[in-house]
């Protein structure tokens, strides 16, 4: 186990050194570039708790993406080369460290590095506060896998954009899944990190389950420190109500620990547990999760994820790659990337093939629509900067004939279904009931 | 003793380094400025440090002065920097005086690890705070000068000036204090508070001066640095952030004021310089270089400084 | 009643993992005076260990109970290897030095192994549940209680009587009480204390990497395990008094009941009731609850 990761790192770096030798041959053989090369920062979680789940899947999914686009062999309708035809030279910083150190991280990037855009972020924390320094150096900003509504909702802004939606689908859409299984449901409880994510995520279920099931009543709230680990106590404590549901939005280190410990104590035998963020440790824990748990992957992606094309050629060249299946923040990065090349693309044919400046990228990404690898993506809402996408849940079996985890009873909630109508916060539309939500 | 020449001296530099703004690039003023924040609390920790005080918790102030500046924008609609900055300053000041009646009655590691406990108490009323945000935290709004309101690279200039106004004043300051009746009790007090009480002097007291001065630096630290990130958030107040800063000062050594800043500035420009090199281990670099100062330079970079100097004044005395 | 049950079960179990990881560090301090902010990487290595240790155990399908033994040994070994360097390398140059320095020491040695960790042992996290699941479970008024969990329990009272019986019975253990109340007296009464410092910073390393190694099985293996238990050890050791065994057996029992209370009775307290306990114990008993008064020296 260790020895294969130990190797598979080398020959990571072993590729990376090379692709970086390779790269100027291949640009000048496939594209003749007249176009200057687009320097993109990549920001992610390098090191620290985060780097395993989320951070690094992210800059993997950057590294392929940037590798084939450059090389023109992303498929239809991405098979161009580059960014209209400019080569992309990725610079990656780690976003491990406090806020003011991403801030400061993010001037260098704009100012000292000269980056044309970035794509980053998995804290929210920290896309909160890079977004106004983006304003500030008319910098143009993707971020790929941070969650909070509020980037857009407090006030709008023109050089940052988010393909990926925001957490506000992920917690209605587990209400729906929950009250599809459990219609009758009588009261549930809810055990969430105590930081902005747990603390958001519960709120918007809470929410979300008053204005589907009016009559359902919460049974437990808990909110242990984040990374906590030791969960016994709260385990204890959800053993000793009778709620059918129990909700958390826990990933990676804490999720891990907590199927484990739950597990041994017997809790999934009383209450359903409903994962949000299940996605991420269910291949890695296998047989420990019982059949049943409702599992979400913050969008339809990994095994959730349709069988388009797109779909099929991203986890081959994923899996050749790294010997394993991406994981949603993969897919997040991948299709901000892939945002970020419709915009750029789109701006570029706009000035007959020239390339686009800045502020005709950020005019192009307004509103755009494109095609992700596991969903269509419309960047419907927060002023055109906000995309909006279809989330999936499914119930977790394991197969045990193959030893394989998988995911049955899968639903497809459309983007409406789920999401706020672009003039409404995410709180008020949670609160009013959810109105004017689509759902078929 | 300050002198009227070193004053004049130091002002020059600083006004040098001010004239030279426009013509450097914006990312490394944006990088002094946020360095200069945390010399203002390494400033601070100084004065505690030569008392033999070390606080693990010193983010308590910071967190409230960068909390200040946040919340009185939000909350109040003060926007002018000079009413933030002493705002900020009065609030860590305050804060201080009032924890400083419990925790000036410890030393050594006890003052360390409740100061820790503070500050982190602190921290978890913000992450509680979910109207601020909770570990989010919230934006600062842009701040006016005299009603001026300078954008873009004129509001990074702005913030640049006022950070090296800001250090003059804290360098007169500390520099004055430390040279006063009460700064220099300091090394008493470190060696034994007995002797110091025996003197008819209350060490308690001396210690609640002290804490309070140093807070109100690190409250003028956050609220610069608050203005500069134009971000706050929880982990301002974590215990990592106060150790960091103790890091710095371990780094700058107690002996000179402007080794604080000069310090703090180094050690922006290796951890800048660490996460560009090495994106994956640049804790590694860092704590490379605090283990090396350590064992190398054991009285930290402002003993190089100044060595020359004591060497002659020692002459001088002997 | 079943809430009874829990707050006491739940409290000793936390209890039980507090103390193991907190013996280590109160025992440095004691002898050493040395507050070791690297006792957070002696506990991150001890589990990155036992979950490799485990792993390869398991893999090759061998009994369940030797499990345990493998967990063990991969922590006593590098426990003592990781011990053994950092004090013969970096810590003896600054024995005599201001107390502050030798924490800032230890802080960077912290921040150095904290990715020498990653580069060893990559960001993925690291998982090893056999000894923890294979263990099972049994119920009690109700309440289902893990096995591994009350044997920690049981490890936890076993380790506090060993080291009781260490310090008052054996020959080492009056050599460190000396070592303890007055190094310089000690040392001219023959009391070859270099030695004695040694050992005593090994035997820390190896609690320190215990404490990771049995908690490994629990929980999922990540870098960044050790920022979020120095604290926790530290406040636990100050509550207790820095240096006193007795005082963190009790600081860990008053923190893991209260946290527990804090779980069931008022969730929303969780998040401060260590800081809360620390701070109250402090303004009552500056020094912790279990410490000698210091001589005044004029």
């Amino acid at each position: 186990m260790q020895r294969t990761s130990v190797r598979a790192c080398l020959a990571r770096k072993v590729s990376a050194a090379l692709l970086l030798t390779a790269l100027p041959v291949a640009a000048v053989a496939q594209t003749a570039p007249t176009a200057e090369p687009v320097k993109l920062g990549i920001v992610s979680f390098l090191t620290g708790p985060a780097a395993g789940p989320f951070g690094i899947p992210g800059r993997n999914s950057a590294e392929i993406m940037i590798e084939m686009l450059n090389a023109g062999k992303v498929p239809a309708p991405y098979a161009t080369p580059g960014l209209a035809g400019a080569k992309i030279v990725p610079k990656y910083v780690d976003e491990a460290g406090s806020t003011a150190n991403q801030v400061t991280e993010f001037r260098n990037l704009v100012q000292r590095d000269g980056v044309n855009a970035t794509v980053g972020y998995v804290s929210s924390g920290n896309c909160l506060a890079v977004a106004p320094v983006a304003e500030e150096l008319k910098a143009l900003t993707v971020f790929f896998d941070c969650g909070t509504p509020r980037i857009f909702e407090e006030k709008p802004l023109k050089y940052v954009f988010r393909a990926t939606p925001h957490a506000t689908m992920d917690s209605v859409g587990a209400a729906r899944y929950v009250l599809k299984k459990f219609p009758d449901l009588a009261s549930y409880s809810g055990i969430n990190q105590n930081y902005a994510w747990g603390q958001d995520s519960w709120r918007d279920f809470v929410a979300a389950m008053k204005a589907l099931a009016p009559k359902a009543t919460v049974d437990k709230e808990l909110l242990p420190k984040l990374f906590a680990g030791e969960f016994g106590a709260e385990i204890s404590a959800l053993l000793t109500t009778n709620s059918k549901i129990v909700h958390s939005s826990f990933w990676n280190g804490d999720l891990e620990s907590f199927i484990v410990q739950n597990g041994a104590r017997g809790l999934p035998a009383r209450s359903t547990m409903v994962y949000t963020a299940g996605e991420t440790a269910m291949f890695r824990l296998g047989g420990k999760i019982p059949d049943g748990t409702i599992i979400g992957a913050r969008g339809p992606h990994g095994v959730m994820a349709p069988d388009t094309p797109l779909n099929k050629w991203f986890r081959g060249v994923y899996e050749d790659r790294f010997a394993t299946a991406p994981t949603y923040p993969a897919y997040h990065m991948a299709q901000s990337i892939l945002g970020l090349k419709s915009a750029w693309d789109k701006a570029a044919a706009a000035k007959g093939g020239q390339q686009p400046a800045i502020d005709d990228v950020v005019k192009a990404f307004e509103g755009i629509e494109f095609e992700g690898p596991s969903a269509k993506i419309r960047m419907a809402i927060g002023n055109g900067h906000q995309g909006i996408a279809d989330i999936a849940y499914g119930s977790f079996r394991f197969n045990k004939a193959e030893g394989k985890a998988e995911i049955v009873d899968v639903v497809r909630y459309p983007a409406e279904c789920v999401n706020p109508p672009a003039n409404m916060t995410s709180t008020a539309w949670l609160e009013a009931g959810m109105p004017g939500a689509k759902c078929n | 003793m300050m002198t009227g020449l070193r004053i004049l001296l130091g002002a020059a530099i600083l006004g040098g380094l001010g004239a030279a703004a426009p013509f450097t690039p914006l990312w490394l003023i944006s990088l002094v400025t946020l360095a200069m924040s945390t010399g203002l609390v390494v400033c601070g920790l100084i004065i505690l440090w030569r008392g033999g005080l070390v606080p693990f918790g010193q983010a308590l102030f910071f967190a409230t002065g960068a909390y200040t500046v946040a919340l009185s924008g939000r909350w109040f609609g003060v926007t002018d920097a000079f009413l933030l900055i002493a705002l900020a300053v009065i609030m860590a000041a305050l804060v201080a005086f009032v924890v400083g009646f419990l925790l000036a009655q410890y030393r050594e590691i006890f003052f360390a690890m409740l100061s820790l406990a503070l500050s982190m108490i602190l921290y978890g009323v913000l992450v509680k705070s979910e109207t601020l945000g909770s570990t989010d935290g919230v934006n600062v709004a842009q701040a006016s000068f005299f009603g001026m309101k300078p954008r873009g690279p004129g509001y990074t200039f702005a913030l640049f000036w006022l950070a090296l106004g800001m250090v003059f004043l804290a360098w007169v300051g500390v520099s004055a204090y430390l040279g006063s009746i009460a700064g220099q009790l300091a090394g008493a007090i470190r060696d034994n508070e007995i002797r110091v009480e025996y003197l008819g002097i209350s060490v308690t007291r001396l210690v609640h001066l002290k804490l309070t001065i140093s807070a109100a630096l690190a409250g003028a630290g956050g609220a610069l640095a608050a203005l500069s990130i134009s971000h706050v958030d929880p982990q301002m107040a974590y215990w990592t952030t106060s150790g960091g800063f103790v890091f710095v000062t371990i780094l700058a050594g107690a002996a000179s004021v402007p080794a604080a800043f000069l310090g703090a500035l180094l050690f922006e420009i290796v951890r800048t310089i660490a996460v560009a090199l090495l994106p994956g281990g640049w804790q590694l670099i860092l704590g490379s270089v605090l283990l090396l100062t350590i064992l190398f330079v054991p009285e930290g970079l402002g003993s190089l400084m100044i060595r020359k100097r004591a060497t002659i004044s020692e002459k001088g005395a002997a | 009643m079943i809430t009874v049950i829990a707050i006491v079960t739940d409290g000793l179990v936390y209890a039980a993992w507090l103390f193991v990881v907190a013996i280590g560090l109160t025992l440095i301090f004691g002898v050493m005076k040395i507050l070791n902010v690297a006792h957070g990487a002696f506990y991150a290595f001890g589990a990155y260990a036992a979950a490799t240790a485990i792993g390869l155990y398991f893999d090759r399908g061998w009994p369940v109970a030797g499990g345990y033994l493998a967990i063990a040994t991969a922590a006593i070994a590098i426990g003592l290897v990781m011990g053994y360097i950092l004090e013969r390398v970096f810590l003896r140059r600054v024995y005599g030095r201001d107390e502050v320095v030798v924490v800032l020491i230890t802080y960077a040695l912290f921040l150095i192994l904290e990715d020498v960790l990653i580069l060893i042992w990559g960001t993925d996290g690291r998982s090893a549940y056999q000894p923890y699941t294979e263990a099972g479970s049994f119920t009690v008024g109700g309440l289902p209680l893990s096995v591994y969990d009350i044997g920690l329990v049981g490890f936890a009272g076993l380790l506090a009587i060993a080291a009781s019986y260490t310090i008052k019975k054996t020959t080492f253990g009056r050599l460190l009480t000396a070592v303890i109340y007055d190094r310089e007296t000690a040392a001219a009464f023959g009391v070859d204390v270099s030695r004695v410092y040694t050992v005593t910073f090994l035997v820390g390393a190896v609690l320190g990497a215990l404490g990771g190694a049995l908690t490994a099985p629990k929980i999922s293996v990540t870098p960044g395990l050790g920022v979020e238990v120095i604290v926790l050890a530290f406040a636990v050791v100050a509550i207790g008094g820095m240096g006193s065994m007795e005082g963190a057996l009790v600081g860990a029992l008053i923190v893991g009941l209260f946290r527990a209370g804090a779980v069931h009775l008022i969730p929303q307290l969780e998040l401060f009731s260590i800081y809360a306990v620390m701070a109250l114990v402090l303004v009552f008993r500056p020094q912790g609850l279990f410490s000698r008064a210091q001589p005044r020296k004029i």
